[in-house]
């Protein structure tokens, strides 16, 4: 529940942005995270950035989440 | 071997359990670290970091899942009100499947009741602009990183003037529960991989009082599995030195004074109650209650009698099979240890919370093959 993942601030209208998370984009209020500007990443939790990240680490970060999501309805993980 | 790891954060994972071990070696004696967050149940479980460390180091899973720390009281209370007809109750997906004492909210939409999953409380929010003739009721349950949401939205509702949205607050804060861990003659505990998330909004400070006065390490993590073989190796580290201190390993995301605009939201919407927490008891400070100015959007005072299961007998269920929750959720059990975990109580027919939320113990003891008989 505490689960929060990185996206990439495309358009910041108001109190909202549009956000890509891995290819998806959704809205999410930015409130939190005033300094967050377009081109910047942000980790999401709820709906909500709450804090700007580092564009390198954001990246690494969405590649464990592809691999988690690749396997999460497989045989449990992949093992080598 | 480890799971699901690519070849650079292998290597780093693997190197991190050598040094691991030479500490643990150094150590001699067993210690016992918990992992507060769900989110770190669930990777461990996954990644199956328990199974790799030296023999003297055991990992226990602590109250770090909103929806398992739900007392079956407060859950009553927010099922008796989706039993209002003027009601919709607007929750985050896991509680609905979360047994009360004789009911769940799925049961009482299945009976006709309005309640809707939702993903953030802003979709809350915009489910009272367009049913104006209900209450919405948002359910706030979540810890310092959730909280602040319901905050923002609350600051949404006062200025658009809102009146037909309202926050039901079982918000918890961490920094009580750890001390109330440390304070408890049943549990033993030498250090904290603490919550990497909670940790964001907070920062290092309310921490400082678990290597100050109780001296243990207490390391903020990140989620992927070297980040938390990372942190055993500084909690061993802290334990070879005896100098204990507030260490931050998930430095990507986590600034030692926190989010400050996300704190500054907390303290002008919440004020701190007593708050009772399954497995846990009554801890004091440890819930965040609307402040009274929000009244009007504060569903406790705006809507008369929703506290009514306050009197009974808090955390037993009234019917089913044998559940464990309470003592899992401190450490003091096992997902294993429960006659019915993977028997009477799966995923699909769960008997307790840790068992219906994906960060339960339970649930991610189950998934991953972890202690399964």
């Amino acid at each position: 529940m505490c689960l929060a993942i990185p996206a990439k601030i495309i358009e910041i209208k108001d109190s909202m942005a549009t956000v890509d998370i891995a290819g998806n984009t959704r809205e999410v209020g930015i409130v939190l995270t005033p300094e967050a500007r377009p081109g910047d990443f942000v980790l999401i939790h709820a709906g909500f950035s709450i804090q700007l990240i580092d564009e390198k680490e954001a990246q690494e970060t969405l590649a464990l989440f592809e691999e988690w999501a690749d396997k999460e309805f497989g045989p449990e993980g992949v093992d080598d | 071997m480890i799971k699901l790891l690519n070849r650079v954060q292998k290597e780093r994972a693997q190197g991190l359990l050598v040094e691991i071990e030479k500490a643990a070696q150094a150590i001699g004696r067993s210690l016992v670290l918990m992992e507060v967050c769900g989110t770190h149940t669930v990777a461990i479980a996954q990644s199956g970091i328990r199974d790799l460390l030296p023999a003297n180091i055991r990992l226990l899973s602590g109250p770090g899942c909103p929806v398992c720390v739900t007392d079956t009281a407060d859950l009553d209370d927010v099922i008796n009100l989706a039993e209002r007809p003027e009601v919709i109750i607007a929750t985050y997906g896991d509680l609905i499947r979360v047994p009360g004492s004789v009911s769940t909210l799925q049961e009482k939409r299945s009976q006709g009741a309005n309640v809707q999953v939702v993903y953030s409380a802003l979709d809350a929010l915009q489910l009272a602009e367009r049913n104006p003739d209900s209450e919405v009721v948002m359910v706030g349950i979540g810890f310092e990183t959730t909280a602040p949401t319901t905050a923002v939205v609350l600051e949404q509702a006062q200025q658009k003037d809102l009146r037909n949205f309202s926050v039901f607050s079982l918000h918890k804060v961490v920094p009580p529960a750890l001390r109330a861990l440390l304070t408890d003659p049943e549990v033993r505990l030498d250090a904290f991989i603490n919550p990497g998330h909670v940790c964001t909004i907070l920062g290092m400070e309310p921490f400082y009082f678990v290597s100050e006065e109780f001296h243990r390490p207490c390391v903020i993590a990140g989620f992927e599995p070297s980040d938390i073989l990372e942190a055993i190796l500084m909690i061993l580290n802290q334990h070879r030195s005896g100098n204990w201190k507030v260490e931050i390993q998930y430095r990507r995301a986590v600034r030692p004074e926190g989010n400050q605009v996300a704190k500054t939201y907390l303290e002008r919407f919440f004020q701190p109650v007593s708050a009772r927490w399954r497995g846990l008891g009554v801890i004091p400070d440890s819930g965040l209650a609307l402040k009274p100015e929000f009244a009007a959007w504060d569903t406790e005072q705006k809507l008369a009698g929703v506290r009514t299961t306050a009197a009974t007998d808090s955390g037993k269920r009234k019917k089913g099979p044998p559940c464990l929750c309470g003592p899992i959720l401190k450490g003091q059990k096992q997902p294993g240890d429960c006659p019915s975990f993977g028997q009477a109580c799966t995923p699909l027919r769960p008997v307790g919370p840790c068992m219906v939320s994906t960060e339960g113990a339970c649930a991610a003891y189950y998934r991953f093959g972890v202690g399964r008989k």
